[in-house]
């Protein structure tokens, strides 16, 4: 093994063609598209060097901050939705319902292989107020409340958001925090009992701590792909109200092919990968950290 | 030279060539197919799937008069959400993919970025090559050029004007007569509202049927030119006259006019909602005639809907003899695929179009009618006297814009009438995204 490995011309062979496919559809799109950047224009018309007017333009367009704003305020609510729900339903399998969580598992997991948009349509049925009043709506009024237009303003539209990817994806994150739980060895748990720790505090000072491996690659996970949500806000807002919940990416697709201002798209695009890169950094520096020594 | 380092040399070049060989590949696969003519195998045919009239005339034409052309260029249509068209526009542009005829855009500002880089054909002389310019109506021609520059960029499968349309037996059963100006419609509403009658249907989804009611407004309160002096820098929409006429749009919503949740009404509920009754008043271009010709979707009766002109502002310099007008979603063709077999199809369109849109749909377009055609209802009658005896016609809200406003503004519409936007915002936001133009 350590012949093969030590051969550079194996290591070529055996990461060439990978390299290669990740080059091509990676890389080169991406230095390709930090090159658009510094450019102004369209398919339709070409392109013209632009200098970094396209930066200066970032710090200048408010409708950057408002999606910047919103693209943070989304992944964190939703990332800790997210991992929160699936602990806590990993949790109840591993602890409560043990050999018979397969049918809840199921179940739970069933909404991550629904298609976005089907989940989009379901609830936007879920939340309307017109044509037909929605069955959230008909909650409210049988208990004596007043209809509310959710998609009328955007900090309803935002929650509506947040659940809708809370539902769809929990039974994912519980899954893989599932493994994560199983993994750890019962006789340690038993110990634990035996010392009079139960409940919160059996999950505090023992779940917690040997769950955090998984936990961490659930967090990462999550806000990496909670940073670059794009379908099911085109799918369930569109954006809308106005601009009201548009993050990065839909701005960012919406000035390019709408716009059809690819320059400012690009740069759009650079601000969302440092954003991802950064926020990638300050994950993995808190994860080296290790809990169980307090 | 050992044999080794001429080995590793020729690898080294081996190497080198494979990769030119795939940035190569890499960049001729993203870089189109190039410029040049280049023979169709079908009509191609791209349009937004709200607007079924010109593909059924289109599909009615294929199997009648234009068989012979289907024949050999057989018409293949494709749909895509009005929402999403200029962005498949602007890629397939890109990569000189275009089909035959095509949904010119939303804005009229694409379109004339597409005819100036040399996509869209000059219409004009490819008309009057073929023979049938003349089968254009005149009137439609000049809507054409107002918004295209002076050119003929696209083909007027419809040519329609705007106005409020209105349920007449509503009207009657609740004493209300046709309103002539903005505050008897103002108060005409109310008194609507008052007894449970949504007064307003419109779409927020869709956006313009909202900012459609602004324009007309403005250009009732400031005259015909309001939103030119708009696009020609000589006002701005923050001027108090500009954002008084959405304040007073944002007032009917305040007050509830247009029923719950406008922002989630689509197109299709929004008319479902005028032609069961359940509406007084639908602001709308005559393309609905179509719609309202059909049983199957008005309820009512065409006989029980009325016309009116977008009501006159008090004091105001417009007049409402001045109806919007325009030519529907543009349709038009692409350059490189013009070639005879499309040129047939064309001369079939412009010398038969006209009459079967207008026979089997009631759709009123730009084409003449060369075969005689009984209007399917009174109210056609009536639209297609109104535009015959049209002296001056005015544009709508965005129709000076380009796409980013024109988005902006169609996106924040529901906003303004929901209320979570001011009447202010709403104009100077629409500003905004006209001055990063």
């Amino acid at each position: 093994m350590h012949r093969v490995l030590g051969d550079r011309r194996a290591i070529a062979i055996l990461i060439g063609p990978a390299l290669l496919v990740y080059s091509l559809i990676m890389l080169i799109p991406m230095v390709w598209s930090l090159g658009y950047s510094f450019t102004k224009g369209n398919t339709i018309d070409g392109f013209t060097g632009n200098g970094v007017a396209n930066f200066t333009r970032l710090f200048d367009d408010p409708a950057v901050g408002d999606a910047l704003w919103f693209t943070l305020k989304y992944a964190v609510v939703v990332t800790i939705g997210q991992v929160l729900a699936g602990y806590l339903l990993a949790l109840l399998y591993v602890f409560f319902l043990k050999r018979a969580s397969a049918l809840v598992r199921t179940l739970a997991f069933f909404p991550v292989v629904l298609p976005t948009v089907a989940v989009g349509l379901l609830f936007q049925k879920l939340f309307q107020v017109a044509p037909q009043t929605g069955p959230v709506n008909s909650l409210l009024n049988a208990v004596g409340l007043e209809s509310i237009d959710w998609f009328g303003t955007a900090g309803h539209a935002f929650w509506v958001l947040v659940i809708m990817d809370v539902w769809r994806s929990m039974g994912f994150y519980a899954v893989l925090l599932f493994a994560g739980l199983v993994d750890i060895p019962e006789e340690v748990l038993e110990s634990a009992r035996l010392d009079g720790a139960s409940g919160l505090r059996l999950v505090r000072h023992i779940v917690m701590p040997l769950s955090f491996p998984v936990l961490m690659s659930s967090l990462i996970f999550s806000i990496n792909g909670t940073l670059k949500v794009f379908d099911s806000i085109v799918a369930l807002t569109n954006g809308g109200p106005g601009s009201g919940t548009t993050p990065l990416t839909l701005y960012m697709f919406q000035t390019s092919f709408t716009y059809s201002d690819y320059g400012y798209g690009s740069t759009i695009a650079l601000l969302l990968t440092v954003v991802c890169l950064l926020v990638t950094l300050v994950v993995f520096r808190i994860s080296r950290r290790d809990l169980t020594k307090g | 030279m050992n044999v080794d380092s001429s080995r590793a040399a020729r690898a080294r070049i081996t190497g080198l060539t494979a990769s030119a060989a795939a940035v190569v590949v890499f960049v001729s696969a993203c870089g189109g197919t190039g410029g040049g003519s280049a023979s169709p195998k079908n009509f191609s045919y791209l349009t937004n799937v709200e607007n079924t009239t010109v593909k059924t005339a289109l599909g009615t034409l294929s199997k009648g008069a234009c068989a012979a052309e289907n024949k050999t260029l057989p018409l293949k249509v494709d749909t895509v959400p009005q929402t999403s068209l200029d962005q498949k526009l602007q890629l397939l542009a890109g990569q000189n993919a275009l089909p035959v005829q095509f949904a010119a855009g939303n804005a009229p500002a694409l379109t004339d970025q597409l005819y100036k880089s040399g996509k869209i054909a000059d219409l004009e002389k490819k008309l009057k090559d073929l023979g049938v310019y003349d089968q254009i109506e005149p009137s439609a021609v000049s809507t054409i050029k107002a918004l295209y520059g002076g050119k003929l960029e696209v083909l007027p499968y419809e040519y329609n004007i705007e106005g409020i349309f209105y349920n007449k037996k509503i009207f009657s059963d609740n004493g209300l007569s046709v309103p002539a100006t903005w505050d008897e419609l103002v108060s005409a509403a109310a008194k609507l509202e008052s007894k449970g009658i949504q007064p307003f249907s419109a779409s927020g989804q869709q956006g313009w049927p909202i900012t459609r009611l602004v324009s007309g407004y403005l250009y009732r309160s400031l005259g015909p030119d309001a939103l030119k002096d708009v696009a020609d820098g000589k006002a701005k929409l923050t001027d108090p006259a500009y954002v008084k006429a959405a304040q007073e749009v944002a007032d009917l919503g305040k007050k509830g006019y247009f029923g719950k949740g406008v922002g989630s009404i689509d197109y299709d509920t929004s008319t479902n909602t005028f032609l069961s009754g359940k509406a007084a008043m639908f602001y709308m271009g005559s393309w609905v005639l179509t719609n309202i010709a059909d049983p199957k979707q008005n309820k009512v009766g065409a006989e029980s809907i009325g016309f009116m002109p977008f009501p006159a502002v008090s004091g105001g310099k417009g007049s409402i003899d001045q109806y919007p007008s325009n030519v529907g979603l543009a349709m038009t063709l692409g350059d490189r695929t013009f070639d005879s077999k499309v040129g047939n199809w064309v001369k079939c369109i412009g010398t038969n179009y006209g009459s079967v849109a207008l026979k089997d749909q009631g759709s009123i377009s730009g084409f003449k009618a060369n075969t005689p055609v009984k209007d399917p209802n009174e109210l056609t009658s009536q639209v297609r006297k109104t535009i015959g005896d049209s002296k001056q016609n005015v544009l709508w809200f965005e129709a000076l814009f380009g796409t980013k406003a024109t988005t902006v503004s169609q996106t924040n519409a529901a906003s303004l009438l929901s209320g979570s936007m001011s009447a202010e915002d709403f104009m100077q936001t629409v500003q905004d995204a006209l001055s990063s133009q």
